[in-house]
């Protein structure tokens, strides 16, 4: 433990180690999903651009999970790789797969969901990191400034795709808006806190959820005016939140493929 | 009788352009602004680095070739290197001589500052003409990006702007 970290309160602490399990969650299994892209991407630049976003975002849960070491938390790679699905603080939309089938074998992913997942996560990821430049955890507030510089271009990357379909063929557009109903009903717990949130934002943490969200609904609306449609409402249906540890089936799936090098032989060095 | 040597921070940053970016042996870890801080207590170094991008693979080999650079240096026992955020790191870092590195090895030096609309440009490092298409601001490596210069043909990188405006 650093010595910043050896002056907070057991409550600030617990607020603060529920908020970076819930960064770290999400940029892990977002990054994952977004490695599953690899060789399958429409075009040879799109294959290395979005595998270098997802090294970036693999990167930022890496350092998630670093503060959560300093504080105490456990060691960085076990807690990326060793803790079960209802430990996880992830939102529901970063943990479902890309499409049927399976990656090593038949895989039909959806790319037009690809795109919309990506930009409503990476546009909700930038509103929240830059909140966290003002945290009241300065180690956190260093963190954010880093990772803002970083997603700026995935940023503009994913805005890029997401115009550009939405006002292509008949066909394209059908699909995309098809993507963004499905996204949509996952979105709920992506600006959630979960039931730890009154602690979060009593100790300045982060700003709170609806004030994030009318930010991220601000920003959406203006690209979206341009391709005349709008947001659709969220149904409601999946009443799930990540944050309390609530998951699909997919995020187990997940974990189990994403451990199973690390499960070999937890000691090794990599 | 000989005077016991004192060892300076001089001695330890003389050193340190010896350890090049991995990947870019034209331009060392100074050149390239990562060094924030060096200072030396007794026989322990200790430096602060500043990643250029949080998740880049290069940081432990990075870590290591400065361990075994800087332990040579007669009176070192130990060096402990930390890799810190704050300042972050920004592309206006780079030296002077960071620019010639990179030119040299064919990767452009990072533009000053950002167009309206959020892009950049940069001139071919070859040939120097500015008719240049950008072809993917992802590139091989997380600071890089892919370019074609129309007047020589040849593709070329370019290291990404990254600065504190973004």
């Amino acid at each position: 433990m650093s010595q910043a970290t050896l002056t907070l309160s057991p409550e600030y602490k617990k607020a603060l180690i529920e908020l970076l399990f819930q960064l770290a969650d999400d940029d892990f299994l977002f990054a994952y999903r977004g490695s599953e892209w690899l060789g399958l991407a429409p075009h040879i630049e799109e294959d290395v651009a979005s595998s270098s976003i997802s090294q970036d975002s693999m990167g930022h849960a890496a350092i998630f999970y670093k503060l959560l070491e300093e504080l105490g938390a456990g060691n960085a790679d076990a807690l990326a790789h060793a803790r079960p699905a209802n430990e996880r603080k992830n939102c529901i939309l970063v943990e479902r797969v890309n499409g049927p089938g399976n990656y090593m074998e038949d895989a039909r992913y959806d790319w037009a969901y690809a795109v919309v997942r990506n930009y409503f996560y990476t546009l909700a990821k930038k509103i929240k990191v830059q909140s966290l430049k003002q945290s009241d955890y300065q180690p956190l507030a260093d963190v954010a400034v880093k990772v803002d510089m970083e997603i700026h271009y995935h940023l503009l990357h994913w805005k890029t795709w997401f115009v550009q379909l939405l006002s292509s063929t008949e066909d394209a557009k059908k699909r995309m808006i098809q993507a963004i109903e499905k996204v949509m009903n996952d979105f709920p717990d992506v600006f959630s806190f979960g039931d730890g949130a009154q602690q979060i934002h009593s100790y300045g943490l982060i700003e709170e959820e609806t004030v994030l969200k009318e930010r991220w609904i601000a920003a959406l609306e203006q690209v979206l005016e341009t391709a005349q449609i709008t947001i659709p409402e969220t149904t409601g249906v999946e009443s799930k939140n990540g944050r309390n540890g609530e998951h699909s089936v997919e995020l187990e799936e997940a974990l189990e493929i994403l451990g199973e090098v690390y499960h070999q032989d937890t000691a090794a060095a990599w | 009788m000989i005077a016991p040597l004192q060892l300076t921070q001089e001695d330890v940053l003389r050193v340190l352009e010896s350890v090049k970016d991995p990947e870019i042996d034209t331009v060392s870890i100074i050149d390239l602004g990562m060094v924030e801080k060096v200072s030396v207590q007794n026989k322990t170094v200790l430096i602060d680095i500043l990643p250029t991008f949080v998740g880049c693979p290069a940081l432990e080999i990075i870590r290591n070739n400065i361990i075994k650079a800087v332990n040579i240096i007669e009176g070192v026992e130990e060096t402990l290197v930390n890799f810190i955020n704050s300042p972050p790191w920004t592309s206006d870092r780079i030296t002077q001589k960071g620019y010639l590195g990179l030119k040299e090895f064919g990767i452009a030096p990072p533009p000053k500052h950002f167009k309206e609309d959020g892009s950049w440009h940069i001139d071919c490092p070859y040939c120097g003409s500015t008719y240049v298409t950008l072809d993917n601001i992802f590139g091989p490596t997380a600071c890089r990006s892919i370019l074609y210069c129309k007047s020589c043909k040849n593709p070329f990188e370019a290291m990404k702007l990254i600065s504190n405006t973004m």
